[in-house]
């Protein structure tokens, strides 16, 4: 394995660099040198000038974003373990392959701005300030959890971050997302919020009714749609008559980016976020791709070939790529990368055995958060005779 | 003499308040409760079909535009799950949006959102995400509408935790409870009633105060004046327009020498199980009353409630009177049938009391 990453390594000198490697080279190590990266694809737009394939970018950015998008690929892969160790129950959508989308858009926003999406949201939350520990025992419903145990995969959330969520229908999270548009603009905030959605999602009727709204009230509201080809089992080609997500916004603009590669997200999230403070929404389409299936129910190859999912691992994963910047920049070893992944596998499993030994939520917390302002009414159990609390 | 005696119990009643007894109708109630609770906190805004620019559908947000601007009157597209779910947004991010359904048959189309991202969210985030938001707008039969714009939704709301549900009746009722609704950190399901909106209730003093409010969870006893000195034979329990018909019902008993207290719910959830089972145990009879569908309707839980609770105070079966077990046709007669009328509350009442002729029921060929 190391072997042919090296032959990678150096097929990239031998070879004119390809185009997620071009750069002008600078041989310094100052970790805030500025490199300037051009995005592997260019961009395509719909209504709108598509910003620069060009970046600037520095060594400790290239560094951060390896960093982090190991920790959450590491992260998933020990969610899958946890799945079929029993130890996390019910929904686990994963999210290792779509990286690139979580890091990129974090590098490019603050955490004032918003972000919502669906149930494919552990990544997310860790980019918006969550911790492995507050994923791994809300996975596995402790005391812990960030909605302490009592929400599950689907339902994380991060408030102080900009974190909204985590939510389990289909949809339902892009007319939300607009909603806290719409307050950031009722609150004269110059903050916009991103709601994230997939190409399943894609095609939801309210979708539609609320980015009209949208666009009517000039809402910043950035929707960006992940398009990982496939809504659960089928296929988006089955799903949709026009799977040209960032053309479905029609008086919407919107552009199209190569989701695997965390250069274009960033760029693309810096540009809509500028757009949309000023003149209302618009749509970005990460193409982007996701190795596991729907969630652990889901093998993913059913309605998928295993080739198809191993050539894009080799082709466009994103983490890999940002490995062979940062070696084609001499920024760091192939040794000191692996080193990283090892302190992130040491972190994760250290989070595991943390969250493993949270307890369990007390039986009291059936009862408490039904309301915010519960005026003491009883709510009772299974067996209303047996088991009753007062709602504080 | 007697009658008039009794014509007269209600204003009588409302006497202890205040000398000059002041009116109000239930469309001012709402309005004025609107604008002041808007007055009072810039993040209260109000989203709707029709409630900016045309006053209003049943002109409950008449002049809120022109006082509050655009920014904070927003008139909306016919989409409700797209507007409703918007709302929630806002109200996640800390707004304190007040949605009107032009009826609550439209908020089906948005019930996803009531549900799953308003009324669960805050247990979902354990505390994180709260919901200060109001869903408000007319609830059950109009007149000749049809079986599409005339359901109640108060059993359904109702039945779920994380909401609070509330049905005034008289512009009192109105006036605070939306007041405390908009206050209210949590998402409140407020069920009007367009037949109402034009009736014009007596108010006491301190309605007019724009501190009043009305506690959430607390039904409201009444009876008419008789029933004080009396003794009380049954307890009727109602909300919305069918508090109305229990009054009257109450005074029709009366003169048969059967007095009923009437409670007016005001609040479907929190349910006032207190209130009603203290009743019960006093007059050891019940009827309840609802304009919705009987099955898994209001006056089923409160049956089940005052039989697990007091189930050794009953003398005789809990009756129940409800709308009828079909859609609402539109002709007038079978409309007629199909929404509960005063006689049936007295007939029902006089059941409970075992005063009734045996009631053969109507044949019905299906």
């Amino acid at each position: 394995m190391a072997l042919s990453t090296s032959r990678r390594a150096i097929n990239q000198f031998i070879k004119p660099l390809s185009s997620s490697v071009y750069a002008t080279r600078r041989l310094t190590s100052d970790s805030t040198a500025t490199i300037t990266v051009e995005t592997s694809l260019p961009f395509t737009a719909h209504n709108i000038d598509p910003p620069s394939r060009s970046i600037t970018t520095s060594p400790n950015e290239l560094m951060t974003f390896f960093s982090d998008m190991a920790e959450m690929r590491r992260m998933e892969i020990a969610a899958d373990s946890l799945y079929k160790a029993k130890l996390i129950r019910g929904f686990c959508h994963l999210y290792d392959g779509q990286e690139a989308v979580a890091v990129g858009m974090e590098s490019a926003i603050t955490r004032k701005d918003c972000i919502i999406t669906a149930y494919r949201d552990h990544c997310i939350f860790l980019g918006r300030g969550g911790t492995l520990l507050e994923s791994f025992a809300e996975l596995m419903g402790r005391k812990e959890g960030c909605s302490r145990g009592k929400g599950g995969s689907m339902h994380f959330y991060k408030k102080e971050g900009g974190f909204y969520g985590g939510h389990g229908i289909v949809g339902a999270q892009v007319p939300l997302g607009i909603g806290l548009a719409f307050a950031q603009k009722y609150s004269k905030e110059e903050y916009v919020t991103f709601a994230m959605y997939g190409d399943g999602a894609a095609n939801q009727g309210q979708l539609f009714e609320a980015l009209n709204m949208a666009a009517l009230w000039d809402l910043p509201a950035i929707l960006v749609c992940e398009n990982n080809h496939y809504g659960m089992g089928t296929a988006e080609w089955r799903a949709a008559k026009s799977p040209a997500y960032y053309k479905r916004g029609d008086y919407v603009p919107g552009l199209k980016v190569d989701g695997m590669d965390v250069f274009a997200v960033k760029q693309a999230c810096k540009f809509a976020k500028e757009h949309a403070l000023k003149n209302g929404p618009i749509i970005l389409e990460m193409d982007t791709y996701r190795y596991h299936g729907h969630s652990m129910s889901d093998p993913g190859s059913t309605y998928r070939t295993r080739d198809e999912i191993s050539g894009v691992r080799q082709e466009r994963d994103p983490i890999e790529r940002i490995r062979k910047l940062i070696l084609a920049h001499d920024i760091a070893t192939e040794k000191e990368l692996k080193d990283i992944e090892k302190e992130k596998r040491k972190i994760v499993d250290e989070a595991i055995a943390k969250a493993k030994e949270s307890p369990m939520p007390d039986p009291s917390e059936l009862f408490t958060n039904v309301y915010v302002k519960g005026f003491g009414v009883e709510a009772c159990g299974a067996d209303r005779k047996e088991v009753r609390a007062t709602l504080p | 003499n007697m009658n008039q005696f009794l014509l007269g119990s209600r204003v009588f009643a409302s006497r202890s308040f205040s000398s000059a007894a002041k009116e109000m109708t239930v469309r001012d109630a709402l309005n004025s409760a609107l604008d002041e609770e808007m007055s009072a906190d810039p993040k209260v805004f109000i989203m709707g079909e029709e409630v900016g620019e045309y006053q209003g559908a049943y002109k409950i947000t008449k002049g809120l535009l022109d006082k509050y601007g655009p920014e904070r009157v927003l008139d909306t597209p016919i989409t409700e799950a797209g507007f409703a779910g918007i709302g929630v947004g806002a109200a996640y991010h800390g707004l304190k949006p007040i949605i009107e359904f032009m009826t609550f048959n439209f908020s089906m189309q948005a019930i996803d959102h009531i549900i799953n991202s308003a009324a669960k969210s805050n247990y979902m985030s354990a505390g994180q995400i709260s919901v200060p938001i109001v869903f408000r707008g007319p609830n059950g039969a109009a007149a000749g509408v049809g079986a599409q714009h005339s359901q109640c939704y108060a059993a359904w709301y109702g039945a779920c935790p994380g909401l609070k549900v509330l049905a005034p009746y008289s512009s009192e009722d109105a006036r605070g409870l939306l007041k405390s609704a908009i206050r209210d950190p949590d998402p409140v399901v407020f069920l009007e009633n367009e037949l109402l909106y034009g009736e014009s209730f007596p108010v006491s003093a301190e309605c007019f105060d724009s501190s009043f409010s009305l506690p959430i969870g607390k039904a409201k006893a009444s009876s008419c004046f008789l029933s004080l000195f009396l003794g009380k034979d049954v307890t009727i329990t109602a909300f919305s327009k069918m508090v109305g018909y229990a009054l009257k019902a109450a005074e029709i008993l009366a003169k048969e020498g059967i007095t009923a207290e009437v409670i007016n719910l005001r609040s479907i959830r929190p349910l006032d199980r207190p209130t009603i089972n203290a009743s019960v145990r006093k007059t050891n009879r019940l009827v309840t009353v609802e304009e919705g569908f009987p099955q898994h309707g209001v006056g089923a839980e409160i049956c089940a409630s005052v039989v697990e609770e007091s189930f050794e105070y009953l003398d005789a079966p809990v009756e129940r009177i409800s709308g009828a077990d079909v859609p609402m046709p539109y002709a007038a007669n079978l409309e007629r049938m199909a929404v509960p009328q005063i006689e049936d509350i007295v007939r029902a009442a006089k059941r409970a009391c075992y005063r009734a002729a045996k009631s053969v029921p109507m044949a019905a060929a299906a």
